[in-house]
């Protein structure tokens, strides 16, 4: 949000300001706006809202961020091939661009019951203590970290991943009943011969990416000062932080991105999904994603050493870490703030933390704002119910990342088949609550004890961040 | 979100004058948009008129004539595109018009070599060929080929690159496909795709020439929306609403498309972009090899934008009051600089627009971006640097009437 600054309206500026961030805000919440979405001409469409370049980012930049989207978006096609800047893709992949998972730069849709996954991977490991390691796991020794659903010609796919859902009943104080699907994973199709019996899979939808380049900029030491590994507070809530390989640092480093925070900076959060997604290599990861198994894998002709060159892995990157923090979707009204208490109330803000402070970016527009994202972005044991049972880096089968909640209620409006979870079980914001469990297990239960306009109250406000 | 109070406080201690001005500069620019669509219009019914004489008796003059009527409905449409840019009503519109790249597979044949979207649906799926298609178990009527279900097809299956109706769309059936990558040479389409009988090329010449009568009439219609939506004296359409409102917010509007275009689509997706990847998928007229008008004449619509001048189709000229008038009244210097750049920018690309159209060895948008060409790459980069130039004095030219915040600063701000 910003106000424009003329001459002769300067001794008003203090008043326009106030009107501007709204009525009262406490230190730890975010400042209720008026009327947020106001009818203004200039609103981008919806559809859009969430692949608009950061309010701040300066006009200048406009050009990277084009360039960056434009290899965000279209197409990488097989190598060799005329458009050469743009060859590569594969021999195995899951997807020809990052916009093919995330609809309009944003989340991926849920996976229909008995279809072949779309917008999703499936991560593979087999067991093993791999947490001070460069790859934060053991790898299946046939397929991989990653199953590749699709090849290019000559290269068969690894295999086809498909979820069936079974309906799981959620009865709730008032008798309220709350109908959830259980996902359950079927690979077959595997052409590789079978997986290790005790292999490890987990599924992931492609998450959203609002921000990023603020959550990139939150220091180490704030996120290691809310990290409470063994809940000396005694709250029942013991966020970790996750230790992760930095390629470019070669260092260990905070995980901050991917649905375990396995990823230290959204450049190598980039070069990961070029490579595992797309078989595109680059500076930071070289080689293909290709097992000692998958010879025709090895064999076929690549786009190049890198396929993507750093320029433009930059571009692209450029272009993730710029994405707008969006404008609320829902107006903060009565129900909102009243919402607001019960979220509090049910103890969410414990690790969906409101306010962040962003320190240093090598993005200077991004550098030093308060932000308020809604997470701690530290790991959480979320109980059974949603354990992956894989562990990555320092992340155990039952925990996950705080997912941040901001623009949370445009998700629906952008595409309204979307996914909530890690693996996009939930089909609404309510059902992605219900299914938490472990340390979050206390404020379910509260969110299950509320009256069902509290309910609403509460859902209101989520979708107004 | 803007603050509706810089209104109040202007009353109280802006000049009632300035404000005035303000608000004739905001009506100028909203004839100026009313113009060009009204060109845009006439220009895509004498395109209708061509396509037609062109299908009721296919020839190759007429094919050519219908190429020319192309061309020519694209001069003011490309000057529209200025207004797209923070003008919701236009930019939610516009996919129909002038969605590109597009996968031409979806709407007829290609070579067999044809390098498409891997995985996706439709891009194999020629739509001329066949009379229903079944897309995630859903079957889709397409026997009658209507301007209603073309739209219908678009982003079909979810992919963007799921192009069936617009300029480019049409630029593919009278042009056919390019298949000469970076040399010479535009699509090659016979006008015997349209012949009936016996002598008709390429198969389903009816089925192709309904598509063509569809797709041509979508967009007229369309134009008929966008010309309503800017005519003057009604009441409820988009123009009625820009202007009630705070007339600084309009031009802080004008300053944001100029910008926006000049820049991120323009200098960023429309050159870096292709030279970047020197590919002709990436090149934005690329069955007609148009490109280079269609780059001009984008720069052309910012220039007439700042001026407030805009020459029409039949020669009028156009002028009213306009942000240069309030850029040279606060600050003559800025004023010069300002014309200057964009004066640099129209001189990078006229050198574009004359390399591409000379009458021997013509080098055209496709060749420039050709890996090694350093003349045709050099020539991209200069219109780069000049439109990034031109960013700069668009970005001045706002402050110097202290309107907009294309930049704003960075200390403090909370969202």
């Amino acid at each position: 949000m910003w106000c424009y600054v003329r001459a002769g309206v300067i001794t008003l500026m203090a008043a326009v300001l106030l009107a501007c961030s709204g009525a009262e805000q406490s230190a730890n919440t975010k400042p209720v706006k008026i009327n947020p979405a106001a009818a203004t001409v200039v609103a981008t469409p919806i559809k859009h809202r969430l692949a608009q370049p950061d309010q701040q980012m300066p006009m200048m930049a406009q050009v990277d961020f084009a360039v960056g989207r434009s290899f965000f978006r279209n197409p990488w096609v097989e190598a060799p091939s005329a458009t050469s800047a743009r060859d590569g893709l594969g021999p195995l992949f899951n997807a020809i661009s990052c916009a093919s998972c995330h609809v309009a730069s944003a989340r991926g849709m849920a996976a229909v019951d008995g279809q072949s996954l779309l917008h999703y991977v499936v991560r593979l490991s087999v067991p093993g203590d791999k947490a001070t390691g460069k790859a934060g796991f053991i790898a299946e020794p046939s397929y991989g970290g990653q199953l590749q659903n699709q090849a290019v010609d000559d290269v068969l796919p690894e295999g086809r991943a498909i979820i069936h859902y079974s309906d799981v009943i959620r009865r709730l104080a008032n008798d309220e009943q709350i109908g959830l699907r259980q996902p359950s994973l079927t690979l077959d199709r595997l052409a590789y011969g079978e997986m290790v019996a005790d292999v490890r899979r987990s599924v992931r939808l492609a998450p959203v990416l609002t921000g990023l380049g603020l959550l990139e900029a939150v220091s180490e030491q704030q996120l290691l000062a809310w990290a409470d590994e063994d809940d000396a507070n005694g709250d029942g809530i013991s966020g970790r932080a996750n230790l992760v390989w930095d390629i470019e640092a070669q260092q260990q480093k905070i995980g901050r991105f991917g649905w375990k925070a396995e990823q230290p900076s959204i450049r190598q959060q980039t070069a990961g999904a070029f490579h595992a997604d797309l078989g595109i290599s680059s500076e930071l990861i070289q080689r293909q994603n290709c097992t000692a198994i998958e010879v025709t894998c090895q064999q076929t002709e690549h786009g190049g050493a890198p396929e993507i060159n750093d320029k433009l892995l930059n571009h692209v990157t450029f272009y993730v870490a710029n994405l707008a923090v969006p404008d609320s979707a829902v107006q903060q009204d009565g129900d909102a703030h009243r919402g607001q208490a019960l979220f509090e109330t049910a103890g969410c803000q414990k690790c969906h933390r409101p306010r962040l402070q962003a320190g240093e970016s090598k993005y200077p527009w991004l550098s030093n704002r308060t932000i308020y994202p809604y997470t701690d972005l530290l790991l959480h044991d979320l109980g059974d119910e949603l354990a992956d049972n894989r562990a990555v880096f320092g992340a155990n089968g039952r925990e996950w990342r705080t997912a941040p909640l901001w623009g949370l209620g445009l998700a629906k409006k952008i595409a309204p088949g979307v996914g909530f979870l890690h693996d996009g079980r939930a089909r609404n914001v309510l059902e992605a609550i219900l299914w938490h469990g472990g340390e979050a297990q206390q404020s379910r239960v509260i969110v299950e004890q509320m009256t069902s306009d509290e309910r609403s109250e509460l859902l209101r406000f989520v979708e107004s961040l | 979100m803007r603050c509706k109070l810089i209104a109040l406080a202007m009353m109280f201690y802006g000049s009632i004058a300035v404000a005035a001005d303000e608000q004739a500069v905001a009506e100028n620019y909203a004839d100026l948009a009313y113009a060009v669509y009204e060109d845009a219009l006439i220009t895509a019914q004498q395109l209708q008129t061509a396509t037609d004489a062109l299908l009721a008796s296919p020839s190759e003059e007429g094919q050519q004539a219908a190429k020319a009527a192309w061309k020519q409905a694209r001069v003011p449409y490309q000057q529209s595109e200025v207004f797209r840019f923070g003008n919701s009503v236009v930019d939610d519109w516009e996919g129909q018009l002038n969605a590109w790249p597009l996968d031409e597979g979806l709407i007829d044949y290609v070579a067999s070599d044809y390098s498409f979207e891997l995985g996706n649906e439709g891009a194999q799926l020629n739509i001329i060929s066949r009379t229903e298609v079944n897309i995630g178990g859903e079957v889709i009527d397409m026997s009658t080929l209507t301007p209603e279900l073309l739209a219908s097809l678009n982003e079909l299956a979810g992919s963007e690159a799921n192009v069936a109706t617009g300029y480019h769309a049409i630029e593919f059936l009278l042009w056919g496909q390019d298949l000469n990558g970076t040399s010479a040479g535009a699509g090659a389409r016979s006008y015997t795709d349209y012949m009936a009988g016996n002598d008709c090329t390429g198969g389903n010449c009816d089925r192709r020439s309904d598509y063509l009568r569809a797709v041509t009439q979508l967009l007229v219609d369309d134009l008929v929306y966008m010309v309503n939506e800017w005519a003057p004296g009604k009441q409820d359409n988009y123009r009625s609403k820009l202007l009630a409102g705070d007339s600084q917010e309009v031009l802080d509007i004008m300053l944001f498309g100029m910008g926006s275009l000049a820049l991120g689509e323009l200098a960023g997706e429309r050159l870096k972009v292709s030279l970047e990847a020197n590919s002709p998928e990436d090149e934005h007229d690329c069955f007609s090899d148009n490109t280079h008008n269609s780059h001009f004449y984008n720069a052309q619509g910012i220039f007439n934008v700042y001026m407030g001048s805009y020459q029409r189709v039949n020669g009028e000229m156009l002028s009213g009051p306009s942000l240069a008038d309030l850029v040279k009244a606060k600050s003559p210097a800025t004023a010069v600089s300002v014309k200057a750049a964009f004066e640099l920018t129209a001189k990078r690309l006229q050198i574009m627009v004359d390399r591409a159209e000379q009458t021997e060895s013509a080098m055209k948008y496709d060749q420039m971006i050709g890996e090694g060409n350093e003349e045709g790459n050099k020539i991209i980069r200069d219109s780069i640097l000049a439109l990034v130039a031109e960013t700069r004095a668009i970005e001045e030219a706002a402050r110097a009437i202290n309107v907009g915040n294309l930049q704003p600063d960075t200390a403090g701000h909370e969202f």
